[in-house]
């Protein structure tokens, strides 16, 4: 009874021995149910609630992007989890028919590890937004990107408290006027990509809401990526910072401040391909006039580069006001995962001496008293 | 000497070890406190000598007691280090109020000790560390052991240091290193003291420095030769003897409460099939059971170290969530910071083991000391009406038990449990009866594995809410399992479906049901046992947790001085059993002795209308048995016929 005896289905599922039972449910939910659907419409992951977000909120446009392009990750509902903390855009878990926790403020990266760590055979997403992830719920951020456990993290970014009506959040720009900040905010903001790379995440992208077509390549980076994947999402608030981004949305303006980034070209942008990046002497970036630099010294982007001070500079580019934006994958780069890790030392822990709860319990030193 | 308070008169007999002949005293009990600077290594000789004693048979119960600072500067009081521990040819229930013997291997040890020994008590020093200097450090004008201060006690006065590092002269150790050997010279000169078995300690000593050759020999050698100094010696006239102590059949083992909590956790895993996952934050007096927890990743254990209390339970639960036992583990302080998360595991209704080593409070407290002062947070601290269970364990071995009993509940309720134990219990250490594990619980449950219910168009859905009805537990159902997804979350439920609801009717029903399933776990428990064995006693003592024993031994010498008690200790402080309420009224008066002020008292006067006699204590060690035998002897004694009218 000490050991676990091995079943086919914990290895189809990828999952240690000792999972024997949760594999055994899920086989049995499958004979009983069928073989589950890996090729999904959209519509598939609708629920039947209905979304409660402000009308014309960007988290609507967020939601159908990723109902749109889940299904072409070819995972079955089922093994998807939405986790997420308190704000607006943490409501997201009701939307998608997959499982999901809402859970409390600031704590779903800390959830969601365990969760991940111990079912390394689930798809396990989490929503939070600037002040679950940023303020209440910074420290679980910065820990889980540097564990590196394979999880997919959304920050909604609005750079405002929506569900509290109103307050600046810690990405909301100095000198913010909102209700709990008459006089302007004097906080310095986070910049939610720099926060990241500071935390050695393996990660980090940027998008915006609007962009369905940016959003949908950064998402399908971060979901391919193994380990944790930070994408910051731009998202308008309508109701209580409209406009937010729009410096970056307008197509005038959007042309000239941000900043693409495709892996392997150079990182030139602006009307006409006007501006450039280059170093800048100091280890670190600057913005510079294409035609003012010699064309080898303009910057190739490489989101594969070992040392995260590349990206980090490349997140400096942006002032508080967002002109000189990048906006794509900062950083992908190949690092064990924690669950990964975590499976294998167990898996060797369990070669080296087989678990035997009785010789566990009697350790070394006993004595006997007879009858 | 020894043995004052021996219920037999010591029986002397003359032997001749080693030529000399000595007279050997048959002891029924003894209780020695070993004290030194918290470098000298004083807990692991306790534990050494409590091993040996252990596999000789008798009973043992132990007490250390550490400074929370990890090195206090050397040979001053705050950096005092003591190990306690009784043993006995009979069943005992405390490591015992007062020592027999103290040892004290340096004038602040003795300073901070000598209180503690009743007055003709062996006392044996280290005489080496007896300097002008060390005496300063303590505020010592005179040496006590010349100035005729110490006359009231039996002083033997030894040069513990230098024997020790005469014996290890050939060793190529130097002076300062081989002095760290002292502790097992003392170790050795106990042994032959108390007729121990060497071979034991021998054994460990190579075990535990094999890439250290050199200093196993070093302390064996140390060791052997406080055996032999004892056995030639004038200084020692006498060794004791203490016979095995009756017990049940059976394998035994020692084991400290934290180590049989950990091993508790490991067989709830085996036994109901479920990877055990725990996420945890180092804290005193609680870090050992996931340092423990940590080597036993062959049982499909996951030990997380978090970043912070919150992440700890955060994993704790995302991983129940995804089929594992969640576990979690801190003292009262990291219960603080927890409560958000319990609520939420409330409203999810997932498993959920909380492990509480209490230790004094509030705020940082006491870390290395006992108590007993988080009960009602555990009852009632968080927002909302948010019931959890409380399980408390009774004794170190005990540990044991009630992490299975609160792995079962959790399991089967689908709740988040409290499992309280304290500092006394995890650090404190017994023989434990090693259990047939095939006869442990079965902690077998079944997840959900096809939709339970139809929706309005009578196709198959899945209601996460929907409860057993004898239970009231939901489904687990985990991710992965096919056409079961499903949303939970902190925002009310909607009964039956899970969906957000703020239906008025609807909250006042879960509100209930929440609480009516964790009241119905007083089903599942087994009558109340009460020890009552002369059946007349008019009163009633009740504890729980970690009070058992210095109740029990309180007990004990009630009826031995010809009255009559009844005791009853609590597994479960929630639900408190369905038939205590009637067993408490049937009582004149009812004594509740607690490490705080008066926490069970305020629940059991609530709930059962009764003037519960509140008597505590919050010294940050456990109650003395003699002193607790007093005021119940007071309340039996002032409860006349008179009363009962
Ligand atoms: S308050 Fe702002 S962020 Fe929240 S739902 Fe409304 S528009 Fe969206």
């Amino acid at each position: 009874m000490t050991t676990h005896p091995i079943d086919e289905h914990v290895h189809e599922l990828g999952m240690p021995a000792f999972d024997q039972r949760i594999a055994d449910a899920v086989a049995r939910s499958v004979e009983l149910g069928g073989e589950k659907q890996t090729t999904l419409k959209a519509k598939d992951l609708k629920t039947d609630q209905e979304v409660r977000w402000c009308p014309g909120c960007g988290d609507y446009v967020i939601l159908n992007a990723v109902q749109s392009f889940l299904p072409s990750l070819g995972i079955a509902r089922e093994d998807m989890v939405i986790v997420s903390g308190i704000g607006c855009s943490s409501r997201f878990p009701y939307y998608m028919n997959t499982y999901g926790m809402h859970s409390i403020h600031g704590r779903a990266p800390a959830i969601a590890t365990g969760l991940a760590a111990s079912r390394p055979d689930l798809s396990v997403w989490v929503v939070t937004g600037d002040g679950d992830a940023l303020s209440i719920g910074g420290n679980h951020l910065i820990h889980t990107l540097r564990r590196n456990v394979n999880l997919t993290i959304l920050l909604f970014n609005n750079r405002i408290y929506g569900l509290t009506k109103g307050q600046y959040s810690p990405t909301s720009e100095l000198g913010k006027v909102t209700k709990s900040t008459p006089m302007g905010s004097l906080d310095h903001p986070f910049n939610p990509v720099s926060l990241a790379l500071g935390a050695d995440a393996t990660f980090v992208g940027r998008a915006m809401d609007s962009d369905r077509k940016g959003l949908t390549e950064v998402l399908r980076q971060a979901a391919e990526h193994q380990g944790t994947a930070l994408v910051e999402i731009y998202q308008n608030c309508n109701i209580f910072n409209d406009g937010a981004f729009e410096l970056l949305k307008d197509p005038l303006t959007g042309t000239q401040w941000s900043i693409p980034l495709v892996h392997g070209e150079k990182i030139v942008f602006g009307p006409d391909g006007a501006s450039c990046v280059v170093a800048d002497g100091w280890g670190g970036l600057r913005v510079a006039e294409t035609n003012q630099v010699d064309e080898a010294d303009i910057v190739v982007h490489d989101a594969h580069r070992e040392d995260p001070a590349y990206a980090f500079a490349l997140s400096r580019l942006s002032s508080q006001d967002l002109r000189y934006t990048p906006m794509g994958v900062f950083r992908s780069v190949a690092k064990p995962t924690y669950d990964a890790m975590m499976t294998d030392q167990l898996e060797d822990a369990r070669s080296g001496q087989p678990a035997d709860l009785d010789r566990l319990l009697r350790g070394s030193d006993t004595w006997t008293v007879e009858a | 000497m020894t043995g004052t308070t021996s219920e037999t008169a010591p029986q002397t007999q003359a032997s001749a070890p080693g030529g000399l002949v000595k007279d050997v005293v048959t002891l029924d009990r003894v209780v020695i406190r070993l004290a030194g600077d918290s470098g000298d290594g004083m807990q692991l000789t306790g534990n050494r000598f409590t091993s040996e004693t252990a596999s000789l048979g008798n009973d043992v119960s132990t007490l250390p007691n550490f400074p929370a600072e990890i090195r206090a500067p050397t040979g001053t009081l705050p950096g005092v280090s003591s190990f306690q521990l009784h043993f006995a040819d009979h069943d005992i229930m405390t490591p015992g109020d007062a020592p027999d013997v103290l040892v004290a291997m340096n004038p602040a040890a003795l300073k901070a000790n000598l209180a503690d020994l009743p007055g003709g008590g062996l006392l044996i020093v280290d005489s080496d560390e007896f300097t002008a200097r060390n005496l300063a450090k303590v505020g010592y004008a005179e040496n006590p052991l010349e100035d005729g201060s110490l006359e009231g006690w039996q002083l033997v006065s030894v040069p513990l240091t230098s024997m020790t590092t005469d014996a290890l002269a050939d060793s190529g150790l130097g002076k300062k290193e081989a002095e760290r050997s002292k502790n097992m010279f003392t170790l050795g000169l106990l042994s032959w003291m108390y007729h121990r078995p060497t071979e034991g300690t021998i054994r460990f000593l190579e075990r535990q420095f094999r890439r250290k050759p050199e200093i196993a020999a070093a302390n064996i050698a140390a060791f052997r030769a406080g055996f032999n100094y004892g056995e030639t010696t004038e200084a020692f006239a006498v060794s004791y003897e203490i016979k095995p102590a009756p017990m049940a059949p059976g394998t035994y083992r020692n084991i400290s409460g934290n180590q049989a909590l950990a091993y508790g956790l490991v067989a709830a895993g085996v036994r109901s099939g479920l990877p055990v996952f725990l996420g945890a934050y180092p804290i005193t007096p609680a870090s050992d059971v996931l340092h423990e927890l940590s080597k036993h990743k062959a049982f499909g254990v996951r030990t997380f170290q978090a970043e912070d209390e919150i992440a700890g339970i955060g994993a704790a639960l995302g991983a129940s969530f995804g089929g594992a036992l969640g576990v979690t583990t801190t003292s009262g302080p990291g219960v603080a910071l927890k409560s958000e998360t319990v609520g939420l595991a409330v409203m999810t209704e997932l498993p959920l083991v909380i492990v509480d080593v209490q230790r004094g409070g509030p705020s940082t407290g006491l870390p290395t000391k006992t108590e007993q002062s988080d009960l009602l947070q555990a009852m009632f601290g968080r927002n909302g009406e948010a019931p959890v269970p409380v399980v408390a364990p009774r004794s170190p071995a005990d540990c044991f038990d009630a992490a299975i009993e609160a792995a079962r509940i959790a399991l089967t309720y689908r709740t988040p449990v409290f499992l309280l134990s304290d500092g006394y219990l995890a650090n404190g250490a017994e023989p434990w009866s090693v259990p047939d594990t095939d006869s442990l619980p079965d902690l077998r449950v079944e997840f959900a594995t096809e939709p339970n219910g139809t929706d309005a168009a009578g196709d198959p859905v899945f209601l996460p809410y929907l409860r057993d009805p004898e239970t009231l537990a939901r489904p687990w159902a985990v991710p992965g399992t096919k056409a079961l997804q499903h949303r939970i979350g902190g925002l009310e439920k909607a009964d039956g479906t899970g969906n957000i609801s703020y239906d008025p009717a609807n909250h006042d029903h879960m509100t209930r049901i929440r609480q009516a399933k964790v009241d119905g776990i007083a089903a599942s428990l087994p009558p109340t046992e009460v020890d009552d064995p002369d059946g007349d006693a008019k009163v009633l003592v009740i504890g729980w947790g970690s009070t058992y024993g210095p109740i029990g031994a309180a007990c004990r010498r009630i009826r031995r001085s010809g009255r009559s008690i009844a005791q009853v200790h609590l597994r479960h402080v929630n639900p408190l059993p369905a038939d205590l309420g009637d067993i408490i009224r049937s009582y004149d008066r009812v004594v509740c002795p607690e490490m705080n002020l008066g926490q069970l008292s305020l629940l059991l006067r609530a709930e059962y209308l009764v003037d519960v006699h509140s008597h505590t204590q919050v010294r940050g060690l456990p109650f003395r048995a003699a002193e607790l035998a007093a005021v119940l002897q007071d309340v039996i004694d002032s409860t006349g016929p008179e009363v009962q009218s």
